[in-house]
């Protein structure tokens, strides 16, 4: 595989285009939701509620966790070594706070009364926000394959290696930036 | 390869070409090398394509079965079906009395149901635009393989297994899903709906949401391919039309099954999880359900956002190849080279902001409808601009009327009838008499079935021996082209007027209504014919199958003498397409009868003074 990026023409490596890609496609089913979601809003008999607080808890997480994640990489070009595997830990604790905090938020919202079953208001914030959770756990994958190989692979920055930690990093930074929007519109036109 | 040979391009390739390094190393080689890695979890573009080409190929098959089915049922509703008992068993009703075997009306509609989404989906979409697309992207723009060979070879493991899937809810006791192939809630929505909406519609879904991440993978490869393993040279202005037409298909493959998939996916939560969605003011036998607050509308928006632009999956594929068959063997330049790119993304582009007028008279504002209408018959532009080429191409060319050009004209005839009943529909106030009735049928099954099916043909017959390096058989492709032609014309011609006068699609039956008798044997004529299309199509299968194996062998590397790069790798296909070095492009693909030059390939340089391209 890697003989056929020899012949890649631009300066953006094959494998981050197809992620971007990826990208603009998930971007376009969260549009969907949310647009479905301002047409139901649209519609009448929606109930209104309060987000708990959780979700701004794990809102600010998630940004730490790009930062954590975007130094390990900057540390990883640097060569220092040590930094960039604590940061790297850090970042996918960070990430596994986010998906727990998720969790609580919802049995609080719960207990609450806003049930999965119940109004259609209700319905959409369990389903952005889980099937984002989705989206974030296959970023952890991610996150663990890296760590993985930061921990059994020799100490060594390749090109290679750098445009895997690179694909990582983007996806991440994708999810990060993709629950932000949906919190954001979740405050906003509730 | 030992007896090939060596030709002027040979020659060429290896003093103009450039050297990738790829033959340096044979990690490439490690899956190509027993027959399982070989055939089965092949990793090769030739190989993945051949896959998804038979995997079409036999989907086709049972999804025209189904349809010759339910024709009998429509053309023949006197006549006993107790013969087809031991195909479908208890579907076939048999009166203990009289001995007369009649078709279950809910088999009838979940035959129907299941037509329509074997066709659209794994026929039209992945067994023609997976097929040439990973068949000719990387042979014409001179790449060794797609971006990710892995990706490529999930996307058709995942093909498949939504095809087993599906063949799998054929056989359940309830049926498999019958609510239509654009699936609806609250038939989708509800499992109690019918006996099809049950474990039928749950298997449905999980089959096309296995389908949707098959055309993602196959989709974000096709562009990533496109946009960055072109070989040098191959600017995007030099690319063959097919190129461009898959590459602005996998664009919007990618940005409108996602929408499909949300609709899908909050689909499941309303059948699974108890959510109302989609579901309101719902009474079962006199009892109010307790889901409230949702709209069947809804669903139908996210379906058409996609189901619009998959109009236009599946045709764009047959347009580009359509244009390269027609300028190859009419030995003529395409004309208006750049017209057909613009006008193959105004089509992407329009697609987008059309899908509210398959719901004019599903209770969306009429004002609203009045923008849909001007975007949609705006469509015909690009369209009619796309036609007057093609046929502007075909004036005063040297035309060569074997299979594949055969089967090109035919498309342009297809694709003008039913073009021009979609003006017809487009309107949201014809719209009113016209909708749900056999004109609709009539229109897209000649636009994007038959069309989309003539492409494909063309296709097939045009590079097959690209794929086996033998021929197909010329007579009996000639039999294929004027039966199908002719055969196709006559079912889906008097459709229109059986439309026209009201006849509403969709039904089992039309014993009770006495404005519908008089056309029963105007139905009889078309079940006949659509008997007779089904055993053309059989002639097809065996040529392809027997070329296979049997065909005339292909003796030089150009048979056609086309321009494209394909053309110039051996006879005997290779992992890495090019056995030394990749071709450089000096030139774009149309250059016929140029400067009393026959044809010149894009890989032959310019002669000093020679102006290039377009």
């Amino acid at each position: 595989m890697e003989q056929l990026i020899i012949n890649k023409r631009n300066k953006i490596h094959p494998h981050k285009f197809a992620l971007w890609a990826a990208m603009a496609s998930i971007t376009m089913m969260f549009g969907a939701f949310t647009s479905a979601y301002i047409v139901k809003q649209a519609a009448g008999n929606w109930l209104e509620f309060s987000i708990p607080t959780e979700f701004y808890i794990s809102t600010i997480i998630i940004l730490f966790s790009s930062i954590t994640l975007h130094t390990s990489f900057s540390n990883f070009k640097a060569g220092h070594e040590a930094k960039y595997k604590n940061f790297l830990i850090l970042s996918l604790l960070l990430g596994l706070a986010f998906v727990i905090l998720q969790y609580f938020g919802w049995t609080e919202l719960y207990h609450r009364g806003v049930d999965l079953k119940g109004n259609v208001s209700g319905s959409f914030f369990y389903l952005l926000s889980g099937i984002h959770a989705l989206h974030v756990l296959g970023g952890i994958a991610a996150m663990i394959v890296a760590l993985i190989h930061a921990f059994t692979l020799k100490f060594n920055i390749s090109e290679t290696r750098v445009n895997r930690f690179d694909l990582v990093i983007n996806y991440w930074h994708f999810v990060d930036f993709l629950w932000l929007y949906l919190f954001i519109f979740l405050l906003i036109s509730k | 390869m030992a007896n090939v040979t060596v030709h002027e391009d040979d020659i060429l390739i290896k003093e103009q070409g450039y050297n990738d390094h790829f033959h340096d190393h044979h990690h490439g080689d490690k899956y190509q090398t027993n027959f399982i890695f070989h055939y089965i979890f092949s990793m090769d573009h030739k190989i993945i394509a051949r896959q998804f080409l038979i995997t079409g190929m036999i989907w086709a098959i049972i999804g025209a079965a189904m349809s010759v089915v339910f024709r009998m049922q429509l053309g023949f509703p006197e006549e006993s079906l107790t013969w087809i008992k031991p195909f479908l068993g208890k579907w076939i009703v048999v009166d203990p009395s009289t001995g007369m075997g009649k078709l279950a009306p809910e088999f009838y509609y979940a035959l129907v149901t299941m037509h329509g989404t074997i066709i659209v989906f794994f026929v039209l979409t992945a067994g023609l635009s997976g097929t040439f697309s990973n068949l000719l992207i990387p042979f014409q723009i001179g790449a060794r393989d797609m971006a990710s060979p892995f990706m490529n070879m999930l996307s058709y493991w995942f093909f498949f297994l939504a095809g087993i899937v599906m063949f799998y809810s054929l056989f359940l006791s309830t049926g498999p899903f019958s609510g239509g192939w654009v699936a609806y809630p609250p038939l989708s929505a509800l499992p109690q709906a019918s006996s099809g909406s049950g474990t039928g519609m749950t298997l449905w879904l999980v089959s096309l949401t296995l389908f949707v991440v098959s055309v993602l993978l196959g989709g974000i490869n096709y562009i990533t391919t496109i946009l960055n393993l072109r070989t040098k040279g191959m600017s995007l202005w030099r690319m063959p039309l097919p190129i461009w037409a898959f590459f602005v298909t996998a664009i919007l493959g990618l940005l409108s099954f996602p929408v499909l998939a949300s609709g899908f996916f909050m689909l499941i939560f309303d059948r699974s999880l108890g959510t109302s969605f989609f579901l309101s003011d719902i009474f079962i036998a006199g009892q109010a359900l307790d889901r409230v607050g949702g709209s069947p509308i809804l669903y139908q928006h996210l379906f058409w956002f996609l189901g619009h632009p998959e109009v236009y999956i599946i045709i764009l594929p047959a347009m580009g190849i359509v244009s390269e068959v027609m300028s190859v063997h009419a030995r003529k330049p395409i004309f208006g080279y750049r017209a057909m790119v613009y006008s193959i993304m105004a089509i992407g582009f329009l697609s987008f902001i059309v899908w509210a007028h398959h719901m004019f008279m599903a209770g969306v504002n009429p004002f609203i409808s009045n923008f849909f209408v001007v975007f949609t018959l705006i469509i015909a532009v690009p369209s009619a601009v796309k036609v007057f080429n093609w046929i502007t191409t075909l004036y005063g060319g040297n035309l060569r009327l074997n299979t594949p050009m055969l089967f090109a004209i035919g498309f342009v005839s297809m694709f003008i009838s039913g073009g021009l009943t979609g003006i017809f529909l487009g309107n949201s106030a014809i719209d009113i008499q016209m909708h749900d009735t056999y004109f609709v049928v009539a229109h897209f099954h000649i636009v994007m079935g038959v069309a989309a099916f003539f492409g494909m043909f063309a296709g097939v017959y045009h590079w097959f021996p690209k794929m086996y390096s033998r021929f197909m058989n010329e007579t009996l492709g000639k039999i294929h082209f004027w039966g199908t032609m002719i055969t196709a014309y006559a079912i889906f011609w008097p459709m229109h007027y059986i439309g026209m006068a009201g006849v509403p699609r969709r039904y089992y039956s039309f014993d009770t209504f006495d404005a519908f008798k008089h056309f029963s044997e105007m139905n009889k004529f078309i079940t006949i014919c659509a008997i007779i299309a089904f055993f053309i199509q059989l002639v097809f299968v065996i040529n392809f199958f027997y070329s296979i194996w049997y065909g005339r062998k292909m003796k030089t590397k150009n048979p056609w003498e086309a321009n494209t790069l394909e053309w110039t790798t051996p006879i005997e296909p290779i992992h890495g397409n090019w056995p030394g070095n990749l071709p450089v492009v000096h030139r774009w693909a149309y250059d016929y009868n140029k400067d009393e030059r026959e044809f010149v390939q894009q890989h032959v340089p310019l002669k000093e003074g020679e102006v290039g391209d377009h």
